[in-house]
């Protein structure tokens, strides 16, 4: 039996030792009887010859080694007694707890599933992302800096040494279905290693591999996820070798993944996996992405070789770099752009958690986030630590008496610490669930519109040890105060001062003070860092983006289903633009390349003179500008005069005329793009100027851009983006515009968003920063406040004699208001001190996240101060007005 | 009887429950009695400190303990030598013995002549 058993047995074991002790007395006295002695007699002797028969049971119990719980669980039982005898206490403190142990965990759980967790796979740390050190910098055309063409891929995977295999994939959004029930899934169009590799395997029929990922695939395949299996077939094995239409073609289903394996990327669930051939049969056999070698597009990662070390493979990787680039080099693009592509360097990162695009724009906020829900719990905890602190003043008797009658001095500390012990427990426990429903809330508050977001919020074991760490510190900030100043007690010091005295508490009122300190300084932090995110959201919001956000659709066309001839392609979408303008209701309508903010970014390199730069590109229609509210500074917008083979013409921006025609009048001036792939090289000649505006991104400050004449796109395929303006509800101008195409040409693909929502969508992290901190900003001045009117309340309660006596004297109430406030004055501005220079250092660490405020904000910094001020006011305005009402002759009477 | 039974030195009752369990099955009572009858009656068994020991020895699994019929027909706690409790009373003897010899040289010690 170990000590366990012993402990949960330990009812049997009494029992036992009771009948094995009577057992031995029994035998003694018959023994005794037998050698003649009377019963009385034989009784007396066998009891002197066991000695004490209870301490002989307590020294048996010892020998069990069990003790200890059950003087634990004595002690756990008179705390949980005391505690129920002040509900309203343990109410308020283990919701305290449960709200900032919960909050802490969230945060933890979201960074958990973002960051820390691993790919479902076998030996995920043997993986490794292949990616091009520091990015391309927008080099070609790309979805992402660090993705890599499909030629580099085949070269790589050729030529690499250091994996035992290399495998790609890129992420899209596809139309499966047909006709009514057409809709969009998640598409994992991954290279044929792909599963091979990652070792995943199949919950039913077969995973491809890559035979059946080779250039053309006649009969391309599909695979499904497990979720996706389940929601579609209802897991039925008769999905196996049925068929599903992805973007109209059908594929054979072969197999079902693992139900652990979501996908290569953290957020994003895949529905379907595709073999990479099958671009080409789903997009009209499209090879653009095979072919060109400038089409940024895919995610490559590898499995490191036997002995192979990341570092080793990655120093290989970039000794091979120049060869790959020379094999590599795209065509149509200027020597220049070349030169920087040869510079091209790869490297293999850590791939244990799969790729992330959340991780990299949420890290730093999740990290911050934690931060101040953990600074929260801390505040909560100094609070509670006060309010023990005062219990515990009022049971100093009791300790004291304890103390001199030998208790040991652990044995008190940790009965003092048994409180804070459950308080914690019961806050965890409570904090979990809370933890659970507040992760959740803040998936939902970052799924977009366009970003649906897949999180898994399981509870794994990194999250449950992280809240018990949590509550364990939470349970010795608590507790340990209390404990050590207990069991320094002098007995018969406190038991002779026994209530009050003029001095009495000075030491413990040293430690509150000391708290409040911390707290008023910890709140200031808090409280600055809330004024600076809600400030950055702010200007994020109000800026003027110098562009029309309200009252506006942007619309996507997809012809691609309508079958035009190459030279059709031009005048339909003329006709569909017309078509869209002639619908009722709608103000105007003006087609673009390219939506703002989010919808991508086209960069050309520009000649004008002597200066090579480049600059965004895009090319509108006549109108666009005054659609979107841009004023036109100089010069004229396009007109119908601008046709497909007139000169071309160009619209810049005021950034555009300081990079490239510094100090002259810019109209009629020319220059000149760079050739790139079906962008060949081309003369523009200036007509106008417009103001400058927001490009890709609110937070990036203009940036030169130049548009062109929609007529004048060099290259067009069978699709449109529009704005579409109206002043009555979109909703209906939506419906309105697709029965208006709809009758023009059945069969067109129509994608509507309301603008100022897409651009909201991408303020996303800003608006999480400034809800989570406002909230906690205000909850932590509220609990300094709190703290503050605590101490206060408790030490002139504390000073009543003294009070009385100055009243009794001829102080007047102002005076005693004034005696008060000038305590509460030096505690709440040394910690304002203390927490500035905090708030100052900490600012930094967050400078990243802000957007139009300074880390070093004065403006910010003294609003924080004074907000915080103003709560230390109403704080201690309250107990000293009570103080000054004291009655003099009633206070001095009590004594 | 040579003089008044003595008690027993410390840390020598362990050894001397392991010793008399080792001759086999054994409960409480009649292990008190053994130690007293094979010392003549020299040695007395503070019965009160038998039980903790037994226990302590129980649990460090030097002892296994079960509950059978005894000779009067009442059920016993009945102690039994381990395998772990045989090297340890093996281990133990020895370190007795090599003390109790210690000792004896130096109580042996011969006056020497004065250099």
């Amino acid at each position: 039996m170990n000590w366990w058993q012993r402990f949960w047995k330990r009812r049997e074991l009494e029992d036992r030792l009771d009948r094995e002790l009577r057992f031995h007395f029994d035998c003694q006295v018959a023994e005794n009887l037998r050698a003649g002695m009377s019963e009385a007699e034989a009784r007396r002797d066998a009891r002197l010859r066991f000695g004490t028969i209870d301490q002989a049971k307590e020294q048996c119990r010892e020998a069990r080694g069990t003790l200890w719980i059950e003087s634990t669980l004595q002690d756990l039982r008179y705390t949980a007694r005391t505690l129920r005898k002040t509900p309203a206490f343990t109410l308020a403190a283990i919701a305290t707890l449960a709200l900032g142990i919960g909050a802490n965990t969230a945060i933890f759980q979201l960074l958990d599933v973002v960051r820390l967790r691993s790919l479902p796979v076998p030996e995920p740390h043997r993986l490794a992302r292949i990616q091009i050190r520091h990015g391309n910098a927008g080099w070609g055309v790309s979805h992402y800096p660090d993705n890599l063409t499909y030629a580099l891929f085949e070269q790589i995977r050729d030529r690499q040494q250091g994996f035992s295999g290399v495998f790609a994939w890129e992420m899209r959004s596809q139309r499966i279905g047909e006709g009514a029930v057409a809709r969009r899934a998640e598409v994992l169009l991954a290279s044929g290693e792909f599963f091979t590799e990652l070792r995943v395997s199949p919950a039913a029929g077969r995973l491809f591999h890559a035979a059946d990922d080779l250039p053309g695939c006649a009969a391309p395949v599909a695979v499904l996820s497990h979720s996706f299996w389940q929601s579609e077939f209802a897991g039925q094995p008769s999905a196996i070798g049925s068929r599903l239409i992805v973007q109209d073609k059908p594929l054979e289903i072969i197999g079902v993944t693992a139900e652990s394996f979501s996908g290569p990327e953290v957020g994003r669930r895949f529905d379907i996996a595709l073999p990479m051939c099958s671009h080409a049969a789903l997009h009209h056999g499209d090879q653009a992405p095979y072919r060109r070698r400038d089409y940024f597009w895919l995610e490559v990662m590898g499995r490191l070789a036997p002995g192979w070390t990341l570092a080793r493979a990655s120093e290989y990787l970039q000794s091979i770099s120049q060869t790959l680039m020379e094999a590599t080099l795209p065509t149509g693009y200027s020597r220049s752009s070349l030169d920087r592509y040869l510079q091209f360097r790869l490297e293999a990162v850590p791939g244990r958690s799969g790729v992330s695009r959340l991780r990299e724009h949420y890290d730093t906020s999740l990290w911050l986030l934690l931060g101040i829900t953990s600074l929260v719990l801390l505040i909560a905890c100094a609070n509670l630590a006060n309010l023990m602190l005062a219990r515990a003043g009022a049971r100093q008797r009791e300790f004291a008496i304890r103390t001199a009658m030998g208790a040991g001095r652990a044995r008190l500390i940790r009965q003092s610490l048994c409180e804070s012990l459950l308080l914690a427990a019961f806050g965890a426990c409570l904090g979990l669930w809370i933890a659970a429903t507040l992760s959740r809330a803040a998936v939902r508050f970052l799924i977009t519109e366009n970003d649906t977001l897949h999180l898994e919020l399981a509870l794994d074991w990194r999250v449950l040890a992280f809240t018990a760490a949590v509550s364990a510190a939470t349970c010795i900030l608590l507790g340990l105060a209390p404990a050590l100043r207990s069991s320094r007690i002098e007995p018969a010091a406190a038991i002779k001062s026994g209530g009050r005295g003029l001095t009495s508490a000075r030491d413990r009122l040293g430690y509150q003070r000391l708290l409040v300190v911390v707290q008023v300084a910890v709140s200031l932090v808090l409280v600055t860092g809330a004024v600076l995110f809600v400030g950055s959201f702010r200007h994020l919001i109000t800026l003027d983006a110098g562009f029309r956000q309200d009252g506006i659709l942007t619309a996507a066309f997809d012809l691609g289903r309508v079958g035009l001839a190459r030279d059709a392609i031009r005048p339909s979408l003329r006709q569909l633009l017309d078509e869209v303008r002639a619908t009722p209701q709608l103000q105007s309508a003006a087609s673009t390349t390219n939506f703002l903010i989010g919808g991508g970014m086209w960069t050309l390199g520009i000649r004008a003179g002597a200066i090579h730069n480049s600059a965004r590109f895009t090319w509108v229609s006549p109108g666009y500008f005054s659609l979107l509210d841009t004023p036109l500074l100089s010069g004229r917008d396009f007109n119908e005069t601008d046709a497909e083979f007139s000169p071309r013409v160009a619209v810049v921006n005021q950034s555009f005329v300081q990079r490239f025609f510094p100090g002259a009048g810019p109209i009629g001036k020319t220059f000149r793009t760079v050739a790139e792939p079906n962008y060949p090289e081309a003369e523009y000649q200036i007509v106008g100027v417009i103001k400058d505006t927001r490009y890709f991104d609110l937070r990036d400050p203009p940036t030169a851009m130049a548009y062109g004449a929609a007529a004048q796109t060099p290259s067009v395929g069978p699709y449109s983006l529009m704005y579409v303006r109206s002043s009555a509800p979109l909703a209906a101008v939506e419906s309105a515009v697709r029965r208006r195409v709809n009758a023009w040409r059945p069969g067109i693909g129509m994608e509507f968003h309301v603008f100022r929502r897409q651009i909201a969508d991408g303020l996303v992290r800003e608006r999480l920063l400034a809800a989570l901190s406002g909230f906690f900003g205000v909850l932590a001045a509220l609990l300094a406040a709190i703290g503050l009117y605590g101490v206060l309340a408790y030490s002139t309660v504390r000073r009543r004699d003294e009070i009385g006596i100055r009243m009794a004297l001829g102080a007047t109430r102002g005076q005693i208001v004034g005696m008060v406030m000038k305590e509460a004055a030096l505690l709440v501005t040394l910690g304002l001190m203390i927490g500035l220079a905090c708030a100052l250092a900490l600012a930094r660490v967050a400078a990243s996240l802000l957007f139009g405020v300074s880390p070093r904000d004065p403006v910010s910094f003294g609003a924080a101060a004074m907000l915080l001020a103003a709560a230390a006011v109403l704080g201690s305005f309250l107990p000293a007005r009570r103080a000054s009402r004291l009655d003099p002759v009633a206070a001095l009477r009590a004594e | 009887m040579p003089g008044p039974p003595s008690d027993l030195p410390q840390g020598t009752l362990d050894l001397l429950i392991l010793r008399v369990a080792s001759l086999g099955p054994i409960h409480g009572y009649a292990i008190a009695q053994r130690i007293q009858q094979a010392s003549r009656d020299a040695l007395r068994v503070q019965q009160g400190s038998l039980y903790p020991a037994l226990h302590r020895l129980e649990n460090r699994g030097l002892l296994a303990a079960e509950w059978k019929e005894s000779e009067t027909g009442r059920e016993a706690k009945f102690y039994r030598l381990t395998a772990k409790g045989r090297r340890e009373l093996q281990k133990e003897t020895e370190n007795w013995q090599r003390l109790s010899e210690a000792v004896g040289l130096i109580l042996r010690l011969v006056p020497e002549e004065p250099l």
